[in-house]
């Protein structure tokens, strides 16, 4: 029997279809039911039945509603204790969970695990035994070139150089410990603390990247704003009419606001108060100026809407100078380019600097314009947000964060002017750490760094 | 042909490997007996007049806490004793000698001669006896058969020698003695695979004729310790000094002139030289930008003049290697008493060995040393005990004796030479060991004398001092874990004049120690143990309890990969016959034959998949036989 529990995501059905957590393992149950709210505790369920409840987030707050089945050991799949989850909200919200569970001390499951588990645990006799282990190698496989196309170019190039940069530290250490009448001047403690932060600082910024691409994998809050007849329900339309775009409704928090997703350059932008944005009969009422600001102060990204064939009215300057009181990134949209353009972008510019995008709502153009803006303007420049977002998988992250912790370690050792013997420690950790992400083990890497950048011998 | 006796075990060779294996061996009860090209030159450095250093000094201490020679030679005969890298921490710190090569090797040979159970013999095998995959005995050159269970093969450089001084070169063992020619044929005719390394030694100067003014000295430590537990007291005469100097713009552009006469660049040496051991025309092309290379100068004994000189080992022609002595400041005036050469040897692929040090293809038979493709006096006596030993257990059908890498250097080493093998001559250093906090010179009679006491190598005495000594340690870091200082105006202005920071709640002294400024002694100054502890316990109970944090993560390592070191694999396992395996693992798999999961895992090429399919093989196989059983 094992003795950690796994978690994986069993049959994700695409995006808005439902998905079920696979958990197994001792601690199934427990970690679980940590997150459940039902008629019952999942400690009291009966086996092989099926449970309605609530699933919690951090704090507490109901997430989604679920259907839950527990199998106890050693009447299940694996013979150890499993817990399935039934998931309505799609993918999106099944990584969250997930997620919740790995906080809780739960691994994330290896390709084939679970049917690796069955067969160690007795639970798939040896007539099924080939197959498993094709299973194996098949995943494996799927995964290994998943993982590779996960950390392709850039980023695997950033991980790659990150190494090298923290290998010649370490050979630069250890050199002298090998060789303590090594000629060449030591590394001091000053050298080795700047070296390392200037690491560390780097690495964080990964972190950072790879927890921001998560946000955006989550959805970023967007709000449309403009006067009326701007051209924004058209413009949604557009952006939403396109086959990749998904409109979910997500219950739970947010049950009682009808919550619209698109996808603009593989990003979700989940719309702020979509429901102003669909009743065009009340317009003069209900579009004032008080419900822009509360959308503006809800999002993360702003799209301001103008009509370019029209000068500026009292209500769009209105807005422009809400606009310029608060500072979310925020773009331009210029509508109806397909008519003589009137609006001159200075005026929009005076109140608050922006990128500027013209579009056509009805004519279908600018779209291409708009992403570019918008991917611009969250700092991906050049790289596409489809690869960037891949450094967000959860096992990437989390050998990321081992990896600073360990660094972070390194860090306070020679501010305490700890033995260099020591530090390395927390330092080969580190690198190792970064190595799994990339897939490759440390070995004789130190040695021979040392041996390519130091003159030694006798 | 005539038969020549009867023995358990035969070692062939008295370098530093045949040495303590035939110690070893004799020592457990084996009727051993030793053959040796030359008795002068039993246990002889043919290198540098040098033991111990950082990694190689574990080694030394290794040797020793299992009952072996080295130690206990090196502390009777040492000119000068050194403590390296003191400054830093505990992993690395590590001792290290100048020898008097002669009366290091006069104690061997002596040895040799004194231990029960251990014939001493001049001879030059030439041929293994064989039968059914089984050793025999050997063959000699003057048709002398000696029969034994079990052979150790300590060949050194002398198996298919040849040295190379410029464009002369000429079949040979270390310093012009005999090589093994024969012997070499016979393992390629046993199918044996067999790898062409290089090495090389500096010139040697007349010591007189040094001009030391000039020159930074380097002396013993006036407080030495020691390589052995059981050494008490330095011996009776001063130490000797090394002294330090620099290779010169000089010598670096004669070098570059005559490099087209260095057989290094010529293409008259085709064997494997090791990086960490380089020459000084390979230095000197590879790191073409350094203005000057380390020279030390080393005595190589009591009663010699000949100084070696460390940092100039090469193979360049005779005259460029005195012009070459004599552009370095101190030897303007030096005699070269005899010119450095590179010497070429034949060794075996150690994947061809299980972790015993027995060859995979013929039973009973042993190799340890540079045959088995490693470099160093301390890595070929290190293995040539385990193969000493494990040859001894062979002969009494026991389960072989193998350290972990978590408990030795040694270990470290044998598991990687049999599991990774090697492309050039191996080393070791402390950065190969993975624990290598674990592996400290201070603790290696902790980690491994009870083994040695296990295997009748380590007497009752040392047993039981090996004992008390760490029953003190216990109780001492008993006692500062449990007294507590409280904060008081006193102990405050104790602790500030002590140079830390005051305390504000009640803190043991172990609690105090594992700040960083605070030292044993100021802590002994607080709150005195009841009967004064020896340094040495001293050192102990500071190391365990300073570096706690850090002993506790080596551990965890240790603990996470244990699973995979308790799952046993069949040497004999048909990995063509697993389904799934990659090629190259398969192929690796083939080769390594592997006893563990734990040591598959780290044969290069064999990836995490091919791991986990091993893995259920093994499941599979033991339900089926399970099956087997039950339907029986
Ligand atoms: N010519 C032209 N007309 C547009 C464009 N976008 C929207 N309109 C028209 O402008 C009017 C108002 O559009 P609507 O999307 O309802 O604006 P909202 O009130 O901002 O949501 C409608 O009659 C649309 O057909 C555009 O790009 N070009």
């Amino acid at each position: 029997m094992q003795d950690d529990t796994i978690a994986a995501i069993a049959t994700p059905l695409g995006e808005g279809g439902i998905a079920i957590i696979r958990v197994s393992g001792p601690t199934a149950i427990a970690s679980v039911d940590s997150l459940f709210r039902g008629r019952r505790s999942l400690f009291q369920q009966k086996s092989f039945t099926l449970q309605y409840g609530e699933l919690l987030d951090e704090e507490g707050r109901p997430l989604d509603e679920v259907l839950i089945s527990v199998m106890r050991a050693p009447k299940s799949f694996t013979r150890e204790d499993v817990v399935e989850i039934n998931i309505h909200g799609g993918i999106r919200l099944a990584e969250r969970v997930l997620k919740l569970l790995l906080q809780r001390g739960v691994r994330l499951a290896e390709p084939g695990e679970f049917t690796l588990r069955a067969f160690l645990n007795g639970r798939i006799d040896l007539s099924q035994a080939e197959a498993v282990i094709d299973l194996i190698r098949a995943e494996n496989d799927h995964a290994l070139r998943a993982s590779a196309e996960q950390l392709r170019g850039a980023l695997r190039e950033r991980i790659v150089a990150f190494r090298e940069k923290l290998l010649y530290l370490m050979a630069e250490m250890e050199v002298h410990l090998d060789y303590p009448e090594h000629d060449e001047p030591e590394a001091t403690y000053d050298k080795v603390g700047r070296s390392l932060r200037t690491l560390l600082g780097e690495l964080e910024a990964m972190i950072d990247e790879s927890r921001r691409t998560q946000v955006l994998r989550e959805g970023l809050k967007t709000a449309i704003v403009g006067r009326p007849n701007v051209g924004k329900s058209s413009l949604l339309n557009m952006l939403a009419r396109r086959e990749r775009a998904i409109v979910t409704d997500i219950p739970g928090t947010t049950r009682d606001v009808i919550e619209e997703i698109i996808v603009l350059a593989g990003i979700h932008l989940s719309l702020v108060d979509t429901a102003g944005l669909r009743e065009t009969e009340d317009v003069v009422e209900k579009i004032g100026i008080e419900r822009s600001r509360q959308a503006i102060r809800e999002a993360s990204l702003i799209l301001a809407v103008f009509d370019r064939s029209h000068p500026l009215t009292l209500e769009d300057e209105a807005l422009l100078r809400e606009l310029a009181e608060f500072s979310q990134p925020l773009i331009y949209v210029l509508n109806k380019s397909d008519l003589p353009p009137v609006l001159h972008e200075e005026e929009l510019l005076k109140y608050r600097q922006a990128p500027i995008v013209a579009v056509s709502a009805t004519a279908g153009t600018g779209e291409g314009d708009l992403e570019h803006v918008l991917l611009n303007l969250l700092g991906w420049g050049e790289i596409s947000p489809d690869e960037a977002r891949f450094v967000a998988n959860e096992r990437h992250l989390g050998l990321l964060q081992k990896s600073e912790r360990s660094l972070r370690d390194a860090v306070r050792a020679t501010l305490d002017r700890a033995p260099y013997d020591m530090i390395l420690i927390d330092l080969r950790h580190a690198y190792a750490a970064l190595g799994e992400m990339i897939g490759e083990a440390v070995d004789d890497d130190v040695i021979r760094a040392i041996f390519s950048n130091f003159c030694l011998g006798k | 042909m005539y038969d020549a006796g009867h023995y358990d075990v035969i070692v062939v060779g008295a370098g530093h490997a045949g040495v303590e294996a035939a110690l070893a061996a004799a020592r457990m009860g084996k009727k051993t007996i030793v053959l040796a090209i030359s008795l002068d030159h039993v246990a002889f450095m043919f290198c540098n007049p040098s033991i111990g250093g950082p990694a190689k000094g574990h080694v030394v201490r290794e040797i020793d806490a299992l009952g072996g020679e080295m130690g206990r030679a090196i502390d009777a005969t040492y000119v000068q004793l050194r403590m390296l890298n003191t400054g830093k921490g505990p992993a690395v710190r590590a001792l290290r000698a100048q020898a008097d090569k002669f009366a290091y090797s006069a104690y061997m040979k002596k040895k040799l001669e004194e231990t029960p159970n251990v014939t001493l013999r001049q001879a030059m095998v030439e041929r293994l006896w064989v039968e059914d995959g089984e050793v025999r005995g050997v063959v000699t050159r003057t048709g002398a058969r000696y029969a034994a269970r079990a052979v150790v093969l300590t060949t050194g450089t002398y198996l298919r020698g040849r040295i190379i001084i410029g464009d002369l070169a000429y079949e040979s063992g270390p310093n012009h003695t005999q090589p093994s020619i024969e012997l070499a044929h016979d393992l390629i005719s046993h199918g044996f695979h067999i790898m062409r390394f290089k090495t090389g030694t500096p010139p040697r100067v007349d010591g007189t004729t040094i001009d030391i003014s000039g020159l930074e000295e380097q002396p013993g430590d006036d407080h030495p310790q020691f390589f052995s537990y059981e050494t008490t007291r330095p011996l009776p005469y001063p130490q000797l000094s090394c002294y330090l100097t620099y290779t010169t713009e000089v010598s670096h552009r004669l070098i570059q002139e005559n490099l087209y006469r260095a057989p290094l660049y010529s293409g008259t040496i085709e064997g494997i030289g090791p990086r960490y051991c380089p020459s000084i025309e390979d230095k000197i092309v590879r790191f073409e930008g350094k203005p000057r290379h380390q020279i030390f100068l080393e005595p190589e004994g009591r009663h010699t003049r000949e100084v070696y000189v460390q940092g100039l080992s090469t193979s360049l022609p005779e005259d460029v290697q005195l012009a070459l002595l004599r552009s370095i400041p101190g030897l303007e005036q030096a005699e070269m008493m005899r010119p450095g050469y590179a010497i070429e040897y034949d060794a075996l692929d150690p994947r061809q060995l299980w972790p015993s040090l027995m060859t995979k293809k013929i039973r009973g038979l042993f190799t340890a040393g540079q045959i088995n493709g490693t470099s160093g006096y301390e890595e070929a006596a290190g293995q040539g005990l385990l193969a000493g030993i494990n040859a001894a257990l062979f002969v009494d059908q026991k389960e072989p004796f193998i350290l972990k890498r978590s408990e030795s250097y040694i270990g470290v080493m044998i598991d990687d030479l049999v599991t990774k093998g090697v492309d050039e001559p191996y080393r070791l250093l402390t950065s190969r060991a993975e624990y290598r906090l674990l592996l400290r010179h201070d603790n290696a009679d902790k980690r491994l004398t009870p083994y040695g006491y296990r295997l009748n190598l380590i007497s009752q005495a040392r047993y039981e001092a090996f004992l008390h000594k760490w029953s003190l340690v216990e109780a001492e870091i008993e006692r500062l874990k449990h007294t507590v200082l409280r904060p008081d105006a006193k102990t405050n202005a104790h602790l500030t004049e002590l140079g830390t920071e005051p305390i504000a709640t009640l803190t043991t002294l172990a609690d105090l120690l594992r700040r960083p400024e605070v030292t044993y002694e100021s802590v002994q100054v607080l709150a005195p143990a009841s009967s004064p502890v020896t340094p040495e316990i001293e050192e102990q109970v500071e190391i365990e309890l300073k570096y706690a944090g850090y002993i506790e993560k080596q551990l965890q390592q240790v603990e996470k990969q244990k699973k995979l070191e308790h799952k046993r694999l069949s040497p004999y396992l048909d990995y063509s016959s697993i389904h799934g395996l990659s090629t190259e693992g398969r192929q690796k798999l083939m080769t390594v034959q592997p006893l563990t999961i734990g040591q598959a895992a780290r044969i290069p090429g064999v990836t995490p998949a091919d791991i986990s399919i091993l893995l259920v093989y093994l499941e599979q196989q033991g339900k089926t036989a399970s099956e087997k059983l039950g339907s029986r």
